[in-house]
């Protein structure tokens, strides 16, 4: 943060909580906040003929922890194709080393999504156990905010108390482990499917009862999704569903999203939905196997644009080599099954599990493409853009920093026809698909809203992150596109999107042509639940840790304030 | 120790040789120049396929050499360091003294050849890679250390005196000759390709069973071969009805 004054003057401003679309005008800054004015002493930044736009905001990124470090490890070769930082400027000023293509360090991490002007990035599946070794990851990415979700859908005591109906203490957990491990929110992955990976088995539909726990994963997610409004947290509950990646799952993918239905957001931070539905696209297929796969994306966004308590993100495959990170155990054990690629399995002891198997998504291979096709469709048929948020699962569809290429395919009919026509399979793809009679266009104004105030809406932090209103966190992002001009050629799109002219984050200027140029304040954004003691659960957790059945001691445990030296710290206050 | 990446006829091709000593090179983290390692005469074909290369001098150190080149001729009248002719395309190579290890890595096509010895990861795969060497012959007049043509999956890698241990691990296509003794490991975890052994194993693997015993021809020379199979730990694809196996060629007694 710095006291500096900033103003970005004579731009097209893009800012969806306004509804300011392209008006040309100066976006202020002071004390690390934007503000409706400067004096003439401030430094101007020239953005006259290009877009200005608040920080970016990345709700599901797997970037920062135990697995994806297990990734990085078994994957030197990522890191062969993955460019050399040549920089002048980053050599003389000591800039730290970048490497991996899909797994990248967490220093190339940081700088990237700050290149794309990128403010925050939700590290979507933290291990409760190893909590630490996420937030060390989160300490040492470079300008960037970031938080982490704690994984509850597998969670033993998560699926004691909601087996025997007891919301109220499962608030009390979740608002302990949120407490201990620094956490953001509710994140549920494949629920009671992981748990059941201990014992070789899966969950694959929402009646599939968790062999030991015998409750269902309908009844996991239900349960939590009432704690997560008996607590009002910022965020909703935030979903991986069952049966990922299998041909024909899209009536397991309704199912769940029905749940949802009349449930209402109970939160003092803006959030107005109560579910939201992680990587969609791996979640939209329809076919039997194989050989009848194709994309449902049209049936589901009939249900998600009707229900309008429920958000999602895409998923998005960018037809790159790429690598599979999840703590959906099972699922990762069946991908190295049909890829025959090297596989990574671990965590199962822990409160989750992850696996990790390369994956290459091949233009000329029919089911890759069809996925393809999918999770773009999934947003040209949405018709509410603050509902749907761009994401490529990062690294599982795609690496994130094929955000700005998503971005031309969505923006640009000739752009798909383009990648459609260099498949081998074309004609197949066409009539598994819906995107050949799409011709809509996103515009950059509903781009805006599924990468910045949809998402920071979502996490309830529509205060802070994703707009440029006076009183939020002075981080804006500068486009080299002309609202008034937007090029013919899409690449051109891309190309822009990808290096940001300008990137200012808590008003410092970090990226400049597309380089950083300074490491910036990056915070660890986290939420801190009160509310009154439960003592049922805290005798529960003690014992727990006292009966042999943890590795560590309870005062191990939690995060240690050194691993979070910058705290943006959001208070939650529960009465009774 | 400096990285020759540029030292190839496709850097050269087109260029003076005041421009060819412009060339970059790192060394460590910083960025030189062939210049500060060498002099330069003669300039650089119309093309890669028209330009001929010929070093003099001491390349112990010097790494990459024909890295990535795609045709032309590159002659090291000495030894070279690691990685030469890595992901060479075409052309030729010729060291005439010893190379270091990760030579041919990951190498498409072209000719690599070797007076002397080379050391480890000879036409292998990058670390962590299912994909390794897909066309491509490498003739090493010496010997070799270990891992040869890891996850091989064509071309043809010859070794004239002895290898160590590894030869084909996780290969999928191609032939490996190995005219000496190797002290074992060969054809781990190999799915299809063929290897020719003409000196002893030490050590066989148990995934590997004689099936017959043939006469084939290896280099231009016809032997008589003791036939096994293998390896059979490993999942085996079926071409035209029948189990594809690796094949393993030792030659008789």
């Amino acid at each position: 943060m710095t006291s500096g004054e900033i103003i970005v003057k004579g731009g097209f401003v893009i800012d969806p909580t306004r509804k300011i679309n392209g008006d040309v005008g100066d976006v202020a800054i002071k004390d690390g906040k934007i503000v409706d004015k400067v004096s003439s002493s401030a430094k101007v930044i020239d953005a006259k003929g290009k877009v200005v736009m608040a920080g970016g905001v990345d709700i599901h990124s797997h970037v920062a922890g135990p697995k994806v470090n297990a990734g990085r490890l078994m994957r030197p070769e990522d890191k062969l194709r993955s460019g050399v930082c040549l920089s002048g400027m980053a050599q003389k000023n000591g800039y730290r080393m970048e490497s991996g293509f899909s797994i990248p360090s967490v220093f190339k991490t940081g700088y990237d999504y700050a290149r794309m002007g990128y403010s925050f990035v939700m590290e979507a599946a933290m291990p409760p156990l190893l909590a630490p070794h996420v937030h060390e990851e989160i300490h040492d990415t470079p300008i960037i905010d970031e938080a982490a979700l704690p994984v509850f859908g597998n969670n033993w005591f998560v699926m004691e108390y909601l087996k025997k109906g007891e919301v109220e203490n499962t608030a009390a957990y979740i608002a302990w482990l949120l407490k201990v491990t620094k956490g953001y929110g509710v994140k549920v992955v494949n629920p009671g499917g992981t748990a059941a990976w201990a014992w070789g088995l899966n969950c694959l539909s929402l009646d599939d009862a968790v062999p030991y726990f015998e409750i269902t994963p309908g009844e996991i997610i239900k349960g939590l999704m009432e704690a997560n409004e008996y607590l009002g947290l910022p965020h909703s509950i935030h979903l991986h569903q069952n049966n990922l990646g299998n041909p024909g799952n899209y009536p397991d993918t309704l199912a769940a999203l029905k749940i949802a239905e009349g449930v209402k957001a109970n939160n003092k931070f803006g959030r107005q939905t109560v579910l939201h539905s992680t990587h969609l696209q791996f979640h939209s297929y329809g076919g039997e196997g194989w050989k009848d796969f194709c994309s449902k994306s049209k049936e589901v966004m009939d249900y998600v644009n009707k229900q309008k308590n429920i958000t999602f993100d895409l998923g998005c495959v960018t037809l790159d080599e790429t690598t599979t990170m999840t703590a959906d155990g099972p699922f990762e054990h069946h991908l190295h099954g049909l890829n025959h690629l090297k596989w990574t399995n671990v965590d199962v002891e822990m409160e989750t599990a992850a696996g990790i198997v390369p994956y290459i998504y091949d233009k000329n291979v029919l089911p890759n493409a069809i996925q393809w096709a999918t999770g773009l469709e999934l947003a040209l048929f949405a018709k509410d853009m603050d509902r749907a948020f761009i994401t490529t699962d990062h690294p599982n569809a795609g690496p994130f920093t094929r955000y700005p290429r998503v971005i031309k395919w969505l923006m640009s009919k000739k752009a798909r026809e383009a990648t459609l026509a260099t498949m081998k399979n074309s004609d197949k793809v066409i009539n598994a698909t819906y995107i050949h009679g799409i011709d809509r266009e996103l515009t950059l104004y509903e781009i805006a809203q599924m990468t910045r105030s949809g998402p920071a809406q979502c996490l309830g932090l529509a205060k802070t992150y994703g707009g440029l209103a006076p009183g939020m966190h002075g981080d804006v992002s500068v486009f080299d596109l002309n609202y008034k001009n937007m090029p013919g050629d899409a690449e051109k799109i891309e190309t822009a999107l990808q290096r940001a002219a300008y990137f200012i984050k808590d008003g410092e200027i970090v990226v400049k042509d597309g380089e950083v140029v300074s490491h910036g304040h990056k915070k660890t954004v986290w939420v801190k639940v009160k509310m009154p003691e439960n003592a049922q659960v805290t005798r529960d957790v003690s014992q727990a840790f006292h009966q042999g059945t943890y590795t560590v001691d309870i005062s191990n445990y939690p995060v240690r304030e050194y691993l979070a030296p910058h705290q943006s710290i959001i208070d939650v206050n529960v009465e009774a | 120790m400096f990285e020759g990446y540029s030292i190839t006829p496709d850097a050269f091709a087109g260029k003076t040789a005041a421009q060819i000593a412009e060339l970059p090179g790192h060394e460590g983290k910083f960025v030189l120049k062939l210049g500060d390692f060498f002099t330069v005469s003669g300039n650089g074909g119309d093309t890669a396929a028209d330009t001929d290369i010929v070093i003099a001098g001491d390349c112990t150190r010097v790494k990459y050499i024909g890295s990535k080149m795609t045709a032309g001729s590159v002659t090291v009248n000495g030894n070279a360091d690691m990685y030469v002719g890595g992901w060479m395309k075409g052309g030729k190579i010729h060291i005439k003294g010893n190379m270091d290890s990760f030579c041919g890595i990951q190498m498409e096509g072209g000719e690599l050849l070797c007076d002397g010895d080379a050391k480890n990861h000879v036409g292998c795969a990058y670390r962590g890679d299912w994909r390794g060497m897909k066309g491509g012959l490498i003739r090493i007049k010496g010997s070799a250390g270990n891992d040869i043509g890891t996850a091989m999956l064509g071309g043809t890698i010859i070794i004239e005196k002895d290898a160590f241990i590894h030869v084909s691990t996780h290969a999928e296509g191609g032939t490996v000759i190995v005219k000496g003794d190797v002290e074992g490991r060969v054809g781990g975890q190999m799915v299809k390709g063929e290897m020719y052994i003409l000196g002893k194993i030490k050590f066989m693997l148990p995934g590997y069973k004689k099936v017959d015993q043939v006469q084939k021809e290896c280099d231009g020379t016809t032997y008589t071969f003791d036939h096994y199979i293998g390896d059979l730990g490993e999942r085996h694809g079926k071409s035209k009805g029948q189990v594809v196996y690796a094949n393993l060629y030792l030659k008789a007694a």
